[in-house]
C-alpha cells in the first residue's frame, strides 16, 4: 500500500478514493497490527476505516518523510488546530477572558494572563475590536479553542496585539499556507516589491501594511490576485509593477 | 452563526482610504461595480451578479380572487430571501430587520411607483385576477443588496411571460405556452435603486459601498429612478443630516447610473431574445464563463515577443486617440449584459491582471479594450494568430506586419482582434 500512496503523491484525489490493505504486497504495512518502524501517519483529508485508507478531501496528496501523508486542498472555511498561529478580533471582554473571533465556527477564549509580563494587577491593554496575534493551544471539536499570546518560556515571541494603520483581509487557506511555507517564491517575490510589513494567520487572514494608504491597498489587491495566478503570471505582474506602475 | 466582527484596523483604515479618495477595490468615488445580468432558461429567471453580490430573482404568476377595494387590478408581491449562503450572519426562516427593510424599499421602488400596469392583469373584474409574485434570493453579500435586488427584480419582471387566457361565458381557460404564446407584462418605466453611502456626517460620499464599507459608513441614501428621471423613491437611513445640494447632486448621479443601468438591461433583454428566438442555447450554464474556476494551471501558448517594444511604441505613435468606449455596452455571449468591467481604475493593478489573462488564456473571450497598453497586447495575439494556420493575413515582412497593423488600428480597433478571434478559435 506504501508503494501505491507514494506513486499517487502529487495528484489529484477525489472523496470516496480509496487504498486498500493489501496484506499480500512485499512492502506490506499493517495499520492495524501491531506498530513497525513504519507507520503511516494520516493528515488532514486522509481517514482509515478499517483495512481501508478512505480520501475525504479532494486535492493534491502531499508526502512527507518518512510516512506522512496528507491531502493539500483549497479552503476557505478555517477549523481551528492546536498549535497554528492565527490573526483573530477581540470580540467582547469578560472577566478574565477576552472571546476572540478567529474564523472558526466558534469564539476562542484567550486569558488575560496569557500575554508577556503580564499578572493579575497588571492587566494587558486589550480592547474590543483589536486585532491579536495567538497561538491555538486548545482545539479540538468538542472544546471551545483556546489561544495563547506566549509561547513556553513565557516571551510574546512576535505575537500580542498589533495592527495600527494596516489593512486586514481575507485570502484562501491555501494562499495562507504558500505565504508561510518555508521557501515561498511569492513572499520572496513580495520582499523585493516594496518594504512592507505583513502577518500572516493560518486562518486565512492577512494583514498588511505599507508606507501609505495607496501602497497598502496595493499590496492587498495584489494578494488577492495572487490567488490564481500561475508563477509566470506572478512575475509578470510584479515585474509591471516594479517598473513604476505606482 | 455570528457574523464577522470589523476590527478597529479595518475600520480605521477605511475611513483613512476614503479621506484619500481611494476605495478598496480601486474604484472612484462614483464608480459602480461591474454588472452583469443573466437570464435564465425559465422566463422571469434572472441573475444578477454586482461584483461579489449576487442576486437571484423568479418571477411567477397564479390565478386568484382580486382584493376587494380593488377589483379591477392584479396582485403584486415582493418576498425577499436572505439565506445563510449569501452571508453566515443570515438565517434561515426568520424575517431580520434587514430584510424587512429590503422589502419595503423593494415594494416602495416597484410597487408603489406603478411602474407594472397592474389593471391589465385583470381577467374577470371582481372574481379572478393575476397575481405576480417576485421571489428574491441573495446568494452572495457584499454589499448594496438594495441596489442588486432591484435590479434584479425588474429585469426578471421584464422578461417574464404571462400565460395566455381565453373567456368563453363564465369559463376562464389558461392556455398553455405550446398553444398560445405567452404575453409580457406591460411596463410603464423600469425603476431602479441607486444608493450612496455617506461618511463622517455627509462630508464623503459613495456610490455602491461593497460590504465593508457599508459597516463603517454614516448614513445610506437610496434613490430609485427611471430613466426618464423621475424619482419613484428616495429614502435616507442612518440618521444624518444632509444638504439640499447634495441631494441634488446625489439625483443627479443616479439619474446617469439609472440610465446606463436601464441601457444595460435592455440590452440583456434584447440578446436573450435574440438567443431564443434562434432557438440556440440559453441560460446561466450558457452565459457562464469558461475556464474561470479551473485557471490555476494553462499551457503556456507561444506569443511572439521579439521586437515587441519597438513594434509597439510605433504602434502606439501612429495609433488614432482610441474611441471613448468605456459606456458602450457590450455582450460578450448570449443572453448576458455587462458593464464596467474594463473600466480604467485609478491605480492600475486591475488591468495589469486583465493584460495577464489575456497573454496566457488567448482562448478567453474578448472584452472591450480600453488602454493604449491593453491595444498592444491585441496586436501581439494578431501577430500570433498569423503564425498559425490561418491564411487570412500573410505576413512576409516586418514592413508589412507594421502595414497590416495601422490597417487595422486605423479601422475599428477594438472590433477587428475580436473578429480575428474568433476565427482562430475555430
Amino acid at each position: 500500500m506504501l508503494s501505491r500512496l507514494k506513486a499517487k503523491v502529487g495528484s489529484v484525489l477525489l472523496p470516496g478514493d480509496e487504498f486498500c490493505l493489501d496484506t499480500t504486497g512485499a512492502d506490506t504495512i499493517s495499520l492495524a497490527g501491531p506498530s513497525k518502524a513504519n507507520k503511516v501517519v494520516c493528515g488532514p483529508g486522509l481517514r482509515r476505516s478499517g483495512d481501508r485508507l478512505l480520501v475525504y478531501k479532494s486535492g493534491l496528496l502531499r508526502h512527507k518523510e518518512p510516512n506522512m501523508f496528507w491531502m493539500d486542498a483549497q479552503h476557505k472555511r478555517y477549523v481551528p488546530a492546536k498549535g497554528e498561529t492565527v490573526i483573530g478580533i477581540v470580540t467582547s471582554k469578560s472577566g478574565d477572558v477576552f472571546k476572540v473571533d478567529i474564523g472558526g465556527s466558534e469564539q476562542a477564549s484567550l486569558s488575560y494572563l496569557a500575554f508577556e509580563g503580564a499578572t493579575k494587577r497588571n492587566r494587558p491593554n486589550v480592547q474590543v475590536g483589536d486585532l491579536l496575534f495567538a497561538q491555538l493551544i486548545v482545539a479540538n471539536k468538542d472544546m471551545e479553542a483556546e489561544l495563547v499570546c506566549v509561547d513556553s518560556a513565557g516571551r510574546a515571541n512576535g505575537m500580542g496585539v498589533f495592527g495600527a494603520g494596516g489593512l486586514l483581509f481575507r485570502v484562501s487557506l491555501g494562499l495562507a499556507r504558500r505565504l508561510l511555507a518555508p521557501q515561498s517564491d511569492l513572499r520572496a517575490e513580495l520582499e523585493q516589491l516594496f518594504p512592507c510589513e505583513m502577518v500572516v494567520g493560518m486562518n486565512g487572514r492577512l494583514w498588511v501594511k505599507s508606507t501609505g494608504v495607496q501602497r497598502t491597498l496595493v499590496l492587498a489587491n495584489l494578494l488577492e490576485s495572487c490567488e490564481n495566478l500561475t508563477p509566470v503570471q506572478r512575475r509578470q505582474l510584479f515585474g509591471k509593477l516594479a517598473q513604476g506602475a505606482l | 452563526m455570528k457574523e464577522t466582527p470589523l476590527s478597529n484596523c479595518e475600520r480605521d483604515f477605511l475611513l483613512k482610504a476614503i479621506q484619500e479618495k481611494k476605495r478598496l477595490d480601486g474604484r472612484q468615488t462614483y464608480d459602480y461595480r461591474k454588472l452583469k445580468i443573466m437570464f435564465g432558461t425559465d422566463f422571469g429567471c434572472c441573475f444578477v451578479e454586482l461584483g461579489k453580490t449576487r442576486v437571484m430573482a423568479q418571477v411567477s404568476c397564479e390565478l386568484v380572487a382580486p382584493k376587494e377595494n380593488r377589483p379591477n387590478e392584479g396582485i403584486m408581491f415582493f418576498n425577499i430571501e436572505l439565506s445563510p449562503m449569501a452571508s453566515p450572519a443570515f438565517e434561515q426562516g426568520r424575517q431580520s430587520e434587514l430584510s424587512v427593510k429590503l422589502n419595503r424599499q423593494l415594494e416602495r421602488c416597484l410597487r408603489n411607483s406603478k411602474c407594472i400596469d397592474l389593471e391589465s392583469l385583470c381577467v374577470v373584474s371582481g372574481e379572478k385576477v393575476w397575481q405576480i409574485r417576485v421571489d428574491v434570493h441573495m446568494l452572495n453579500h457584499d454589499g448594496n443588496l438594495m441596489d442588486a435586488a432591484s435590479i434584479t427584480a425588474i429585469a426578471s419582471l421584464c422578461h417574464f411571460r404571462r400565460p395566455d387566457v381565453g373567456i368563453q361565458g363564465d369559463e376562464v381557460t389558461v392556455y398553455s405556452p405550446d398553444e398560445r404564446d405567452p404575453i409580457p407584462l406591460s411596463i410603464y418605466h423600469m425603476p431602479i435603486s441607486v444608493s450612496f453611502a455617506f461618511f463622517q456626517q455627509g462630508t464623503y460620499l459613495l456610490v455602491d459601498p461593497c460590504e465593508r464599507e457599508e459597516r463603517v459608513m454614516d448614513g445610506l441614501l437610496m434613490i430609485a429612478m427611471n430613466k426618464h428621471r423621475e424619482i419613484c423613491s428616495i429614502q435616507s437611513s442612518g440618521g444624518i443630516m444632509l444638504l439640499k445640494e447634495q441631494v441634488m447632486r446625489c439625483s443627479k448621479i443616479a439619474s446617469v447610473k439609472v440610465s446606463e443601468i436601464t441601457k444595460l438591461i435592455m440590452k440583456a433583454l434584447e440578446n436573450d431574445k435574440t438567443a431564443r428566438k434562434a432557438g440556440g442555447k440559453c441560460g446561466f450554464a450558457e452565459s457562464m464563463p469558461q475556464e474561470r474556476i479551473t485557471a490555476l494551471k494553462k499551457d503556456e501558448t507561444a506569443v511572439e515577443m521579439t521586437d515587441v517594444t519597438e513594434r509597439a511604441n510605433d504602434i502606439v505613435l501612429n495609433a488614432e486617440v482610441p474611441p471613448q468606449t468605456s459606456q458602450s455596452l457590450l455582450v460578450p455571449l448570449p443572453g448576458m449584459g455587462q458593464v464596467g468591467k474594463d473600466l480604467q481604475n485609478s491605480w492600475g493593478i486591475e488591468e495589469y491582471y486583465q493584460d495577464e489573462e489575456e497573454a496566457f488564456n488567448s482562448d478567453e473571450d474578448k472584452q472591450t479594450m480600453m488602454e493604449v497598453g491593453e491595444k498592444q497586447k491585441v496586436h501581439e495575439d494578431v501577430v500570433e494568430i498569423s503564425d498559425s494556420e490561418e491564411d487570412e493575413v500573410v505576413i512576409l515582412q516586418p514592413e508589412a506586419t507594421d502595414r497590416a497593423h495601422k490597417k487595422t488600428s486605423s479601422s475599428s480597433h477594438l472590433k477587428e482582434p475580436a473578429k480575428s478571434k474568433k476565427r482562430h478559435r475555430k
